[in-house]
């Protein structure tokens, strides 16, 4: 119920946040009304990185400590990171093609980055999908997580060297926040997404978090086992049940 | 002291088995390096018959060469020995697992080089480049991505030689992650084939030297989980 109200309120933020970014802010000068594409864009690219930061941590987590839970958080925020990873990609390049005049800009070193991101994402959940066992996909998906992280660093470093052209980081220099460069509402229509972005990240968190936690309720108790045999057992008459007693 | 020297000595002896199995299974290895000539060749049909074309993609090609040819190597050396079912074994002996990590990378970092030093002369006698002026920087740069290629490829083949699709899931998980080797390497390559005119190739050397350490570090911290799967 506590979820659901979260999910709610998420819903709303997100209605409210949209409807500030496309009517009251005015459009950008130079790039018209394509800048507003940024507001949701920048908020997914941070939480889609938040969450294979946090999907690497909980890995770690749990090769130290052997905890499933610690693998579903790994999972949820795996999953979760595919998610806005790709919403951030899909509205970069609906960006891209007004202001840049195409959708794919190899010269930018942060599309490139993003784009490997979303291929490490789909391939550590790919690679969980194959295995079966719970302890073995939690290990092996935890190994992958865990050099995954250590590359991009080196990820973002060699496409960084790349010439590029995109806007420098608009949050990544403090004096900037302090004095913002955008006029205000700018900021508020931003970090007002941002908000918003972050209730359903956590919405989203939580659910695909109970939804494991559900998976192992059926599989320790078999009840799907159980389920499946009384199916059978109702619909087709068992051989073994007719032959009488001897 | 001894710790250490103990754990030199089960590398080397994991990585001469390696190779030895490799040079008596001579014609899986052949096959792998006769594959990459191939693509070289392949690579021709799809973009010559202009040279100069050729001649400014081949840093470019010769890599993608290299990467296809060690996905199949790397994925080598541990399918013979679960094949056998050898791989528990060797999750069974009392040693260092960080040791036979290192010897099985070892083993794949010379595969590596045989595919590098045989590809680069076809490269160059295919795509009319003059290799001759720029052998020691080219050695420099087929040494650091070999190794790297083989620190990421002995982990990650490890990790799906049991699994399902394993074929598919090795260079799925792979490729994206030595995305940042062969960038580095491709730029380095072409810088030393065009005499350095920016100064540029001792920053992409020194990249990939990074990735190489940060991926052995990596995998031997990491390969003991992957054996005792």
């Amino acid at each position: 119920m506590k979820t659901r109200i979260l999910g709610i309120v998420g819903l709303l933020a997100v209605i409210g946040a949209s409807v500030f970014g496309l009517f009251v802010v005015p459009a950008d000068l130079n790039q018209g009304d394509a800048q507003r594409i940024m507001y949701p864009h920048v908020a997914s690219a941070w939480l889609g990185e938040l969450s294979f930061g946090l999907t690497a941590l909980a890995g770690i987590g749990y090769l130290w400590r052997r905890d499933l839970r610690l693998d579903a958080v790994a999972h949820a925020a795996a999953e979760v990171g595919v998610l806005f990873t790709a919403f951030a990609i899909w509205g970069g390049m609906m960006w891209g093609r007004p202001v840049w005049g195409v959708f794919w800009q190899w010269e930018d070193p942060r599309l490139a980055t993003t784009a490997l991101l979303l291929a490490l994402g789909i391939g550590y959940l790919l690679l969980r999908r194959l295995t079966d066992d719970p302890a073995r996909r939690a290990t092996r998906a935890a190994v992958v997580g865990v050099i995954a992280a250590l590359d991009i660093p080196i990820i973002h470093f060699s496409v960084i060297w790349w010439r590029g052209l995109h806007q420098g980081a608009t949050f990544g220099d403090p004096a900037k926040i302090l004095h913002p460069s955008a006029p205000g509402l700018f900021v508020i229509a931003l970090m007002g997404m941002l908000s918003a972005f972050t209730i359903v990240w956590c919405y989203l968190m939580i659910r695909r978090y109970q939804l494991a936690r559900l998976d192992w309720q059926m599989e320790e108790h078999g009840r799907l086992g159980r389920i499946s045999a009384a199916r059978r057992a109702a619909s087709v008459p068992s051989p073994a049940a007719e032959e009488p007693a001897r | 002291m001894s710790r250490f020297s103990q754990g030199a000595t089960i590398a080397l002896t994991i990585a001469r088995k390696d190779a030895l199995s490799e040079l008596r299974g001579r014609q899986a290895s052949g096959s792998t390096l006769f594959f990459a000539a191939l693509v070289l060749l392949l690579f021709g049909f799809a973009l010559g018959p202009d040279t100069r074309r050729l001649t400014d993609a081949a840093p470019g090609l010769l890599w993608l060469a290299i990467v296809f040819g060690g996905l199949l190597t790397v994925a080598r050396l541990h399918q013979l020995e679960a094949d056998d079912g050898a791989l528990e074994q060797l999750a069974l002996y009392p040693v260092d697992r960080r040791a036979i990590y290192l010897g099985k990378a070892l083993a794949g970092t010379i595969a590596m080089l045989v595919l590098g030093a045989i590809l680069l002369p076809v490269v160059a006698i295919l795509y009319a480049i003059p290799i001759g002026a720029a052998w020691l920087p080219l050695v420099i740069t087929v040494a650091l991505g070999a190794i790297g290629f083989a620190a990421v490829g002995t982990a990650y083949a490890g990790l799906t030689v049991r699994m399902r699709a394993r074929e598919v899931m090795l260079p799925l998980l792979m490729l994206p992650i030595v995305a940042p080797l062969l960038l580095s390497a491709v730029k380095a390559t072409a810088a030393a084939l065009g005499g350095d005119p920016f100064g540029e190739m001792g920053a992409w050397l020194q990249l990939l030297a990074a990735f190489d350490i940060v991926m052995l570090v990596a995998g031997a911290a990491t390969y003991g989980f992957v054996l005792e799967d």
